[in-house]
């Protein structure tokens, strides 16, 4: 079943195309990444998602309803957090807590909203008010509020935003714990890539506001193909040898070196082949995670 | 809709600037008070200098309804200023802040919302002028005591017997509520348009004064628009304390000179806040949020 079913979705501020045709789907209880540079259209994606911006063009339908007709109804059924922890500084995160569980149409226990405040490591600040918070806590406290009415869909953008190594931790195993243990559907952006890679079973990546790639992160990081991150003295001559010969496809050059992008078992060949042209080699990395992917194919539109 | 009237109420009366309104209208009157209960008899003497010649008052001329006029003169002006403080902050002061994002993506609509948030600042402005209420009638008649209300006109003089008095504060803090609503609403406007809490203050501000000295010019070109104009009405609270008087200039005990003065400020003061809630609405329904 479809939680997320977008259809060309569009948005233009003015003369400027934020998002341009964009579909994609996300199925129930998976943790569906939701990658882009900065200003790549990911918020804005996500703000359509939530009916704070209005779409140009285009269809959003979420649990199978049509959002613009059903925004209420469906609304009940989702938490989100969106780019900052912004709160109110004169209430305290439990205020906080209470204030949205009120909101939320749904009766909500006191336990229930303890044992959120715990699940965000906040149990001990509860009766602090939030202009005492770090931003890491006020992160903590904006996912707690998504999370107090259990909703069926979660959508966190930038999550990890603010918080310390432990924290990202914490956010990591807590979305896991939601997809696997009680069946949530997350959508989840970060500029963290490698927080996404960890979590996420579905990858979209978007660049200028336009999809460029999707699939299941496995099939992203296919582990029979890597990239090649080559550095000599002499980039522009090594160029020039490697593009005549058969590693010539997708092969890239950027300020900081020249990436290949080839199947596993031709490495030790390539390699070979740049020794025996007797190119000036500095550095012959292999890189394969999807931060290496998501830069290559963004660099490349 | 009842929870988010609630929660709006429940944040205004959270946030430490709300009681600054109530407690710069505490300071003024009492310092008013103080001032009119240490020094008052000459400044009775002063008020009656031009007509001790040719009237004889009896009784006490300086008494808790005369005091409770004269601060509702000085603060009726002010008060809308503090209305605006809170107001004008209702949207704009949550899209500042980033909560508004966080209200609107639960399951209630932006009007709702929008008619929540105005029902509180209401809510506000009513308990604002309840205050004032408190403090200049019923705390002046304490300290001061009752009498027949004396009033100087600019060319004539009212004489308001004292047990017909009271309920003529009561009309004219009902309408005075129109008036501030009014402010409120016009407040909540500007808060719509804006993205920080300074601008739609300073502008309801502005707005008032520019409308207020538009209403008191005696200049013909404006005379046309004056009638439409809700400063041209917020002040016709005095219209209570005009009576009628006998063919022998006896004054009408209950009555008010002009009625239809009165109803005709409350439409134009209802139409205001229609067309300006009205008008917020429209405008928040439309609103990308990017705050």
């Amino acid at each position: 079943m479809s939680v997320i079913k977008v259809h060309e979705l569009s948005k233009n501020f003015g003369s400027l195309q934020a998002v341009s045709a964009l579909s994609f789907e996300v199925q129930a209880g998976e943790v569906f990444g939701f990658l882009g540079q900065n200003g790549s259209g990911k918020s804005t994606t996500i703000r359509m998602l939530l009916s704070l911006i209005y779409p140009s063009g285009g269809s959003i339908e979420l649990f199978d309803l049509p959002l613009q007709a059903n925004r209420n109804q469906i609304a009940e059924r989702v938490g989100a957090i969106i780019e900052r922890p912004d709160l109110y500084p004169y209430l305290t995160a439990k205020e906080h807590l209470q204030l949205f569980a009120k909101l939320s149409k749904q009766k909500i226990s006191k336990e229930q909203i303890a044992k959120t405040l715990e699940q965000v490591g906040l149990s001990l600040r509860s009766a602090d008010k939030v202009n005492t918070f770090s931003l890491g806590m006020k992160q903590r406290l904006g996912i707690a509020i998504a999370l107090v009415h259990n909703p069926d869909l979660i959508i966190l953008d930038e999550p990890t935003n603010g918080l310390d190594p432990q924290g990202i931790a914490d956010i990591r195993h807590l979305i896991q714990d939601l997809a696997k243990q009680e069946g949530k559907t997350v959508l989840v952006s970060s500029h963290l890539l490698s927080e996404i890679e960890q979590v996420a079973s579905q990858i979209l990546i978007i660049h200028q506001g336009k999809k460029v790639a999707m699939g299941p992160t496995q099939t992203l990081l296919d582990p029979n193909k890597a990239i090649i991150h080559i550095v000599t003295q002499h980039d522009e001559q090594a160029l020039s040898i490697i593009g005549i010969s058969k590693y010539a496809q997708n092969i890239m050059q950027r300020k900081d070196g020249i990436y290949l992008s080839i199947a596993t078992n031709e490495i030790p060949a390539l390699h070979q082949f740049i020794v025996a042209a007797n190119i000036p080699l500095l550095s012959f990395e292999l890189k394969r995670s999807l931060e290496d992917y998501f830069l290559q194919i963004t660099s490349m539109q | 809709m009842w929870p988010i009237i609630q929660i709006e109420t429940f944040k205004i009366f959270k946030r430490p600037r709300t009681y600054i309104a109530f407690g710069a209208i505490a300071a003024l009157i009492l310092v008013i008070q103080m001032g009119l209960k240490i020094d008052g008899e000459s400044y009775a003497a002063f008020l009656m200098k031009d007509i001790n010649n040719t009237l004889i008052v009896d009784g006490k001329v300086l008494n808790g309804y005369l005091i409770c006029y004269i601060l509702l003169q000085l603060l009726l002006v002010h008060v809308p200023l503090l209305v605006a403080l809170i107001a004008a902050d209702m949207i704009s002061g949550e899209a500042n802040l980033g909560t508004l994002r966080l209200l609107l993506t639960t399951p209630y609509s932006r009007t709702q919302w929008v008619l929540a948030k105005f029902i509180a600042a209401s809510i506000y402005t009513i308990l604002l002028l309840i205050w004032l209420a408190f403090l200049a009638l019923f705390l002046s008649m304490w300290i001061f005591g009752t009498d027949d209300l004396f009033l100087m006109k600019s060319n004539y003089v009212v004489l308001i017997e004292g047990q017909d008095v009271f309920w003529r504060y009561v009309g004219a803090f009902v309408f005075a509520s129109f008036s501030l609503l009014t402010v409120t609403a016009l407040g909540f406007l500007m808060s719509s348009l804006a993205n920080n809490s300074i601008g739609p203050i300073v502008a309801t501000i502005s707005a008032i004064v520019f409308f207020t000295i538009l209403s008191t010019l005696n200049i013909p070109l404006f005379s046309a628009i004056k009638p439409y104009l809700f400063t041209t009405h917020m002040n016709n609270w005095k219209e209570f304390f005009d009576i009628k008087v006998t063919d022998s200039n006896e004054a009408i005990t209950g009555s008010i000179l002009n009625v239809a003065k009165i109803k005709n400020s409350i439409i134009v003061l209802v139409v205001h806040i229609i067309l300006f809630v009205s008008a917020s609405v429209w405008i928040v329904r439309k609103k990308d949020i990017l705050s």
